[in-house]
């Protein structure tokens, strides 16, 4: 177990290493660029996964957190805020938000609370969409570098994995997965679930928020409203449940998984890795809820159920043979 | 200034009226089946598509092509359930409704993209030589296009009713509805209700289609504001309540268009989910649900 530890801390190390030397070995934009969206990716579908995954409410809103964070971020930096407030200011708006419904949202259970959170992100896209039917520049085009831009996802990335590990060991974690198995039990037991729910969403709405800071810092131009659209809910959902939901690493795989294959397929024609990655989804859905870390790990067991059957076999051997000799 | 509030009134009941049928399929679906197909925007959608390639292949009129949409929204219906949906009927009742919800969210996905790439991004309408014809009542214009789908609705709705009432299938729908345990220990096929229901669903679905493609547009990423729309219409009426659901769907038409009238056309959509969510905070069993719903 401890040799284990140490593997993946080495691992971990060897990869957060090569991201952050990265960019000054590679200088080709376009690879940055592909980086930064799976960075994209895996901090919105691990912040989803706080609520969705450890907490048990699957959350159909997490577009409007994120576009709640871009939009403060540009409108605060367009008109002059210094970038590090109006950076700073996308989550915190984005908790805000998240603390104003959070009371009433969680007053529906279940399925009501997926279709609530649904018509939320709805009404906000629309809303900012009358509102604000202009496109937004970047305020910084004359002096636009990639590399800041970049270090800030990856920070910003390893800030929400790491901070996802800490929680979901923490009392709090246990308390929200708790409530994920079983509310009423939970309660039971003195654990208040809506206190934890509302603790996972202010995370979860935090972090989605300063992605979207981020992505407001990232994007040249954009309309206001886009990043409220649904695709930024549901395509981190499905990353989250291809990879596996409520485990930590599961998220990073599904993000990875999903630009790879949006690469891969880009080539032949238009949309088809979403035909793939829905039928995927579906499927997991349907027939492995554990996602493609349940996957490896059935196959980790069998295999290590093989080697120890294979040392059983050679140690019955050795015995044999000593008895063997014994006999002689 | 009354004249124009009159005519919006009526438009929104109109509307309304559509928003009903489009929630009707949704709600019997979810009635019978307990399956939450938030896919169903994008079988709205293959209805339309399909009207729509009858009519500019074919020459079909629009309400011509109606049976023929029927008949492949029944069949995309019927696969649907067997190939997907049918796997989650032994969950219990909670995981099922999430499980079906996440897998058709999945569909909806497929489908916008499969529409993406056969039917084009391009927005497709039906327009025929009698549809700019209206008459008038009072002062107030009533468009044909409109007017038809008032009664295509309440064409629909009597077929539904009688199915639902006066066949031995229709009882075996109602009877699954009330207790699936009890309807199979008393020798219904549970099987053969849930695929009957799921793609009788379908084919309301693509009715709607029909009628949405010849009073708005169609284009493949219309799917989640209907299935929003149905949804709305589907929780303000109550739950599987097939009634309540098509009151719900005036109730929404008239939000709609009051809203455009008294502040703007722009945040129609907004309203009607303020009023969702009001309801789902403060009435989730819906407006004429009752309370254990």
């Amino acid at each position: 177990m401890k040799k284990n530890n140490i593997i993946k801390l080495i691992l971990i190390i060897v990869v957060v290493a090569l991201l952050v030397v990265l960019p000054l070995v590679i200088k080709n934009d376009s690879t940055i660029n592909l980086v930064i969206l799976v960075l994209l990716y895996i901090l919105l579908a691990s912040s989803w996964n706080i609520l969705g995954g450890y907490t048990g409410q699957t959350n159909l809103g997490h577009a409007a957190f994120f576009g709640v964070g871009s939009l403060t971020t540009r409108l605060l930096w367009v008109n002059g805020v210094p970038f590090l407030l109006s950076f700073l200011a996308g989550g915190v708006v984005a908790v805000i938000l998240a603390l104003i419904i959070g009371a009433p949202a969680f007053k529906l259970r279940g399925v009501y609370f997926a279709i609530g959170t649904l018509a939320l992100a709805q009404m906000l896209n629309l809303t900012v969409g009358n509102i604000l039917p202009e496109m937004s520049y970047n305020p910084d085009l004359a002096n636009y570098q990639l590399l800041p831009r970049y270090y800030l996802f990856l920070g910003l990335t390893l800030i929400t994995i790491l901070t996802a590990a800490i929680l979901v060991k923490s009392r709090i974690g246990l308390g929200m997965m708790a409530v994920r198995e079983g509310e009423d039990a939970a309660e039971s037991l003195g654990i208040s679930a809506l206190k934890h729910k509302l603790i996972a969403l202010s995370i979860s709405a935090f972090f989605a928020g300063m992605a979207g800071a981020a992505f407001a810092y990232y994007h040249v131009s954009f309309y206001y409203y886009m990043p409220f659209g649904s695709e930024w809910t549901f395509d981190p959902m499905m990353m989250a449940y291809i990879g596996g939901t409520g485990t930590i690493i599961g998220p990073i795989i599904g993000a990875v998984f999903f630009v790879l294959l949006k690469q891969l397929l880009v080539w032949n024609v238009g949309e088809y890795h979403l035909i793939i990655f829905g039928t995927l989804f579906i499927l997991i859905v349907l027939f492995l809820p554990g996602g493609l870390v349940e996957i490896w790990q059935k196959f980790r067991t069998f295999l290590t159920k093989k080697t120890k059957r294979r040392k059983k076999v050679l140690l019955k051997a050795t015995i044999q043979n000593e008895d063997g000799i014994q006999r002689e | 200034m009354l004249q124009s509030l009159g005519q919006n009134l009526v438009f929104g009941l109109l509307v309304g009226a559509l928003y009903g049928l489009v929630a009707l399929g949704l709600s019997l679906i979810f009635g019978v089946t307990k399956f939450l197909n938030v896919a169903h925007g994008e079988l709205v959608m293959f209805g339309g598509y399909a009207s729509f390639y009858a009519f500019s292949m074919l020459g079909l009129d629009p309400f011509l092509s109606i049976p023929l949409t029927i008949i492949i929204l029944f069949v995309l219906g019927a696969i649907l359930y067997r190939l997907v949906f049918s796997r989650t009927i032994k969950l219990p009742e909670e995981s099922k409704i999430k499980n079906t919800l996440l897998v058709a969210f999945g569909l909806s996905v497929i489908f916008q993209n499969l529409a993406l790439r056969f039917f084009t991004a391009d927005e497709r309408g039906i327009t025929t030589s009698y549809f700019s014809q209206a008459f008038t009542l009072g002062g107030v214009r009533f468009p044909l296009p409109k007017v038809a789908i008032l009664v295509v609705t309440v064409i629909f709705l009597i077929i539904l009713q009688l199915i639902l009432k006066k066949t031995y299938t229709g009882k075996a729908i109602r009877a699954t509805t009330q207790n699936w345990e009890a309807a199979s220990l008393m020798g219904i096929d549970i099987h053969k209700v849930y695929l009957l229901s799921f793609a009788m669903g379908a084919a309301l679905a693509g009715v709607a289609g029909t009628l949405v493609a010849v009073n708005y547009s169609i284009q493949p990423s219309m799917g989640l504001g209907w299935t929003m729309k149905a949804l709305i219409v589907m929780v303000l009426g109550g739950l599987g309540n097939i009634p309540g659901t098509i009151i719900g769907g005036l109730i929404l038409g008239l939000t709609e268009s009051t809203t455009s009238f008294f502040i703007s056309s722009n945040y129609r959509e907004v309203a009607g989910l303020v009023l969702f969510l009001l309801v789902l905070i403060f009435r989730p069993q819906g407006l004429f649900g009752s309370k254990e719903a």
